[in-house]
């Protein structure tokens, strides 16, 4: 029976260890694969983020590259079956560990990672906490060695030559983090904006709520053929399907301020604040009152 | 022998949970270590009827808990309440806050935000002016509080230190205890906030003394520690008897590690008034 077990346990391993990822062409040379709207827990072991990678002529640049080390080197594969073109960039496009977990898949020499100007601070202020709960919430063995900070931090732009094809990484103000920044793919006219933009899933806020509008605000005015989210489907109507994740944070915003105003306090906006929402989102009981508190503890700052 | 096993791990899967219960709601730390450290020799009575204390049994955000101390009795000349010392029993530095109260103060109650590390009782011990103790406690599910990141925009935090805010109703009424809030900008460093790349702890940094006066009559007094959130908040009464300055000061502290006291120095002070006429 014991032996029954140990050999079940070895397949299983196995079984993750190889299995394959599903990704799909978005448009020429960009590949997405979706994430399920789940919490991150030890069953999903935190694989939950729209991840993928764009293909040029001489270079890969990787987009995210999972939620743990087994779906980062899931991606490599996939990416091994679509081309023979080497990676050669690795965008983290935040510190959130969806999406930079599999990182270590890609760690080799010649392969530049890339993120915002404060991604390697803030990796090294939760790297510590992050690491420590992996365990306990994903089921996932991390050590230090798998929090990887970027080789090139973007300060406002950066383009990047895949070779006959240039994308571009732009460094955001405080949004959804402090770190986050998206990448560009003139040549497609797509825009990977990561999770600053969530389709379904309930918006995180994790940084600003009122540096997050005024960047959606800003971004609403372009014209993007594709929009990829950090979770949720690609975006093919931009901006029109921004509208949702954009009235969630408003409200938050109108009803945080007139509660501010009325001389509520935290504890009461938790209970009452932004609940007409609730029926539009998947997730918003694990996320709404955690993104209530940071929203509030910010705004009561505003002047 | 299959069959014994199989009874065995039947009885330990029924015993489990209770003994996980029992482990998670214990109160060995509070009788063990901070009983004799705060209340050496005391008797404490445990009951709601002088305080009651009010926080999330589930916190949303382990680094931000609200929590409320309700006080039962008026603030008097002949009665009153002249220190609340609160715990988190299971943080690695348990001691969150002693708070003292005058008259002045008009009602004893005192909210705050607080950092809960792991399943924990809060429990606040008051005591009354006749040397009196009542205790009160509260059982959190939160985790992490601690060690959790520092403020999402750490920039902007940085830049705001040492900002303060009164908040309070418009219509303030003579001679009658008045709910007020007190906003202190500051990022309260834990120092457990470990930097993974150098290893390096940070030192705590935090906010170790607040008081508030009225007219400069003592209202609140509080010496507090790490487990306070980020951008310390306060809310408390004071009773505006005719008209005057309410005054806040508070001074911070930087200590070696986040768990002792021996080696710390001091760092700036800040003061702010506010005319209050009511």
């Amino acid at each position: 029976m014991k032996l029954l077990f140990l050999v079940s346990l070895l397949l299983s391993q196995t079984a993750l260890a190889v299995s394959t990822l599903a990704i799909e062409r978005l448009a020429e040379g960009v590949y997405v694969h979706y994430g399920e709207h789940e919490f991150p827990n030890k069953k999903n072991h935190g694989a939950i983020a729209n991840i993928g990678f764009i293909v040029g002529k001489k270079c890969v640049a990787v987009i995210d590259t999972g939620g743990n080390p087994a779906q980062g080197y899931a991606l490599k594969r996939a990416i091994k079956k679509v081309t023979s073109t080497p990676v050669c960039y690795v965008i983290n496009t935040h510190v959130h560990p969806d999406h930079i977990y599999g990182n270590i898949a890609f760690k080799k020499s010649g392969v530049k990672f890339i993120g915002h100007d404060k991604l390697a601070r803030a990796m090294s202020t939760r790297g510590h906490y992050y690491i420590d709960k992996a365990n306990e919430q994903l089921d996932l063995d991390l050590k230090a060695k798998h929090i990887i900070p970027p080789d090139l931090p973007v300060k406002k732009m950066m383009t990047l030559d895949l070779g006959g094809r240039e994308i571009v990484i732009e460094a955001h103000p405080t949004a959804h983090t402090d770190n986050d920044v998206t990448v560009f793919d003139p040549q497609t006219n797509t825009l990977w904006m990561a999770d600053l933009l969530f389709m379904s899933h309930l918006p995180v806020l994790d940084g600003s709520l009122l540096g997050w509008l005024s960047e959606l605000n800003r971004l609403e005015k372009m014209s993007y053929k594709l929009v990829v989210p950090g979770h949720g489907k690609v975006v093919t109507d931009w901006p029109k399907s921004l509208k949702a994740e954009k009235n969630y944070l408003q409200t938050l915003l109108t009803e945080i301020r007139v509660m501010i105003k009325q001389g509520k306090f935290l504890e009461e906006a938790v209970k009452t604040v932004g609940y007409s929402e609730k029926s539009k989102w998947v997730l918003f009981d694990e996320f709404h009152k955690r993104n209530v508190t940071s929203a509030f503890a910010e705004l009561e700052w505003e002047e | 022998m299959k069959k014994q096993i199989l009874k065995i791990s039947f009885i330990a899967l029924l015993i489990l949970p209770f003994i996980v219960t029992a482990a998670a709601k214990d109160e060995k730390q509070w009788h063990t270590v901070l009983k004799n450290q705060y209340f050496s020799g005391q008797t404490i009575e445990e009951s709601k009827d002088m305080i009651e204390i009010d926080a999330p049994y589930r916190a949303e955000d382990p680094a931000l808990v609200p929590i409320k101390i309700t006080s039962h009795i008026k603030q008097t000349k002949e009665r009153y309440i002249k220190k609340m010392t609160v715990f988190v029993d299971n943080n690695p530095f348990p001691f969150v806050g002693e708070f003292e109260f005058t008259p002045e103060s008009g009602k004893a109650d005192i909210a705050m935000r607080v950092r809960v590390n792991s399943y924990s009782y809060i429990r606040a011990i008051a005591e009354t002016n006749d040397g009196k103790f009542y205790m009160n406690k509260k059982f959190v599910k939160a985790s992490g509080g601690c060690s959790a990141p520092i403020g999402a925009d750490l920039d902007a935090a940085m830049k705001r230190l040492g900002k303060m805010k009164f908040k309070m109703k418009s219509d303030i009424k003579l001679d009658e205890p008045m709910l007020t809030q007190l906003l202190i900008s500051h990022p309260n460093i834990t120092g457990m906030q470990m930097d993974q790349v150098t290893r390096f702890i940070k030192k705590s940094h935090f906010v170790d003394h607040v008081n508030v006066t009225f007219n400069d009559k003592l209202v609140l007094s509080a010496k507090i520690d790490i487990a306070i959130s980020a951008d310390p908040n306060f809310r408390f009464y004071f009773v505006p008897n005719k008209e005057g300055k309410l005054k806040a000061e508070f001074t911070e502290i930087s200590c070696e590690s986040p768990v002792s006291r021996d080696i710390c120095s001091s760092g700036k002070s800040y003061s702010m008034t506010r005319i209050i006429k009511p």
